[in-house]
């Protein structure tokens, strides 16, 4: 009898312990969790803050003026007492121009450059190549904004007959150069996502490398290579620095007439979005409807990166989703 | 004779004795990834219009050598080969093989279902239109051939431009076959067809692996050894990169010659 007693503490004594211990542990997993989960949610407050932030002081101008005037006008005086023009058509104009410039020149360059890596480039080479990549995406943009300025600009001038290189074809050329980087890279994942078994399947069947990339594996991988335009378009859409430093900056909408077709041309001077922004910050009055102005050019491009960006995360996973289904 | 190599000035040597033409010959074949020699000196005469089975335990070289058959083993960059392997005549090692051609000469059918993430269609026409058939109505009929040959017509003719993806993985396997088939190839390899599959979908495939054999050499690696003594005319039975028996299936299985075939198929390893 004495013995089972004794038994029966020491039992005790062991599940107190157990339960101690599991209470510890159980203490500092949740608070571990909750840390966790909070520095998550911290990135949705930051970015709920900047949006709250953009509205708050658009608002004025939003009022006042009207978001019409804004989208379509295409008079920018905004801090003119007499007649004052909100219209940021202009910037709107210039930011698609030189985005849709770069992306003509890094699309075929940055999905060619990713074919290459990812389907022919002999090992050696790849293991060159990818972090000369890497390297050009880190570029301070301010340097490649110098070297657009100094060593593009005169090319371009000379190749036209410009007395001034300083233009939409400049500024789309840097612009394609730094959007290259994100195209190569996700376009390259997108291509090395596909399976194997693809691959195989259509050497098998006796098509050639060439064959097997242009009907086979390009295909497969084509939404993730969207997506990695998509990002380039937004890195190249809201770079400013590189931008301000090439594009002249001139607000005009630059249009020109070809064939009885009315095209932007190239060759002439524009502001974007983000150099207005950068150009006129620093000395408006705190406060004054040009101060809240730019915020809604700020909101406007906010809305197309954003808009821009969810459409590349949506074409992202629906890659991996269609390359999980088999 | 199969033009798979440019220049016609190889001749076809003359076996007369042999009741079967082999379709493919290996002489000394040997082969490297690396430093690892994973094929022994291997010899094997492989008749024409036949299932011919491989089996061994994993790791024993029997789909290396399968796949050193079509010259596919060659994708892996640190491959290595040595010796001959004749293949009507021609040796595919010979530097004028055009591996175009002879892959479209000598299909392959793999483990998984691995059919293209397109339509039911464009899987089987794949191979007609990378080989340069453009014409519409011929590439149609090729389709229906394909899919009537591998059994699986009367399943899919309402959708043929439906996902592959669609298909149950059995319906997959078959669909590769198509797509082979669809190439007008003299053999077929395979690659342990049915080990992704549900035995219905296997008892399937196997009915038409004797359907097939009437007009296609086939030879198949497989690790299941009743679908090799079922379905097979002979057997090879590989080991650590060797061929330790080849022989009539019913031979090798009854009375095998060797002690260590004897041991695996009698389950006492692999």
């Amino acid at each position: 009898m004495e013995g089972e007693t004794h038994e029966a503490v020491e039992n005790k004594s062991v599940s107190n312990h157990l339960k101690q211990r599991s209470l510890k542990t159980n203490i500092v997993d949740v608070l571990i969790e909750k840390m966790f989960f909070l520095f998550g949610m911290m990135a949705v407050v930051v970015l709920m803050l900047i949006l709250y932030f953009l509205v708050r002081e658009s608002r004025d101008a939003l009022v006042e003026v009207g978001i019409l005037e804004f989208l379509t006008g295409t008079r920018w005086y905004p801090s003119s007492p007499q007649g004052a023009g909100y219209g940021a058509l202009p910037f709107i104009f210039g930011s698609f121009m030189v985005t849709i410039g770069a992306l003509v020149i890094s699309v075929p360059w940055g999905v060619f450059t990713a074919i290459f890596i990812a389907e022919i480039a002999p090992k050696r080479v790849r293991e060159v190549l990818k972090p000369v990549v890497e390297i050009l995406a880190i570029f301070p943009s301010v340097i490649l904004g110098f070297i657009a300025l100094v060593v593009i600009s005169p090319i371009v001038a000379n190749v036209f007959g410009l007395t001034n290189g300083l233009n939409a074809l400049t500024a789309s050329i840097i612009l394609g150069v730094m959007s290259l980087p994100t195209i190569i890279s996700i376009s390259e994942d997108a291509l090395k996502s596909v399976p194997k078994d693809y691959r195989e399947a259509a050497y098998a069947l006796g098509a050639t490398k060439w064959e097997t990339i242009k009907i086979v594996i390009f295909p497969a991988a084509k939404s993730g290579i969207t997506a990695g335009i998509m990002l380039g378009f937004g890195r190249a859409v809201g770079e400013t620095m590189a931008v301000l430093m090439a594009a002249g900056n001139a607000i005009d909408l630059p249009l020109t007439e070809i064939f009885g077709v009315h095209l932007p041309n190239y060759l002439t001077s524009v502001r974007t979005l983000t150099a207005n922004i950068a150009i006129e910050g620093s000395d408006v009055p705190w406060g004054s409807l040009h101060y809240s102005s730019l915020f809604v050019i700020a909101l406007i491009l906010f809305v197309i990166t954003f808009i821009v960006n969810m459409g590349a995360d949506l074409l992202i996973t629906r890659q991996r989703r269609k390359i999980k289904n088999d | 004779m199969l033009k798979i190599v440019p220049n016609e000035q190889t001749t076809n040597k003359q076996e007369p004795n042999k009741q079967l033409d082999p379709i493919f010959e290996t002489k000394d074949l040997n082969l490297w990834y690396g430093e690892d020699q994973a094929l022994k000196n291997i010899n094997l005469s492989i008749d024409k219009q036949n299932v011919t089975a491989i089996i061994g335990p994993s790791g024993c070289g029997k789909s290396t050598f399968l796949k050193t058959l079509n010259r596919m083993v060659e994708l892996v960059p640190s491959v290595k080969t040595k010796g001959e392997i004749n293949y009507q005549g021609v040796n595919i090692f010979d530097e004028k093989i055009n591996l175009v051609e002879l892959r479209s000469s000598i299909g392959m059918v793999f483990q998984k279902p691995n059919p293209f993430p397109k339509s039911i269609y464009d899987n089987i026409a794949f191979g007609p239109r990378v080989h340069g058939k453009k014409n519409k109505k011929e590439i149609d009929a090729l389709v229906e051939k394909s899919l009537k040959g591998s059994g699986l017509w009367d399943e899919v003719k309402d959708r043929l431009g439906d996902s592959a993806l669609s298909l149950s993985g059995g319906q997959q396997q078959r669909l590769c076959i198509a797509r082979t088939l669809a190439i007008q190839p003299d053999v077929i390899l395979m690659d342990e067809p049915t080990s992704a599959l549900d035995p219905k979908s296997t008892l399937i495939i196997e009915e038409l692996i004797q359907e097939l054999k009437q007009n296609y050499s086939i030879i198949i690696v497989t690790h299941n050894m009743q679908q090799a003594a079922r379905v097979s005319d002979h057997t090879a039975f590989f080991l650590n990169g060797e061929v330790i028996e080849f022989g009539q299936t019913d031979t090798l299985f009854q009375a095998p010659t060797d002690k260590r075939t004897e041991d695996y198929i009698t389950g006492r390893f692999g």
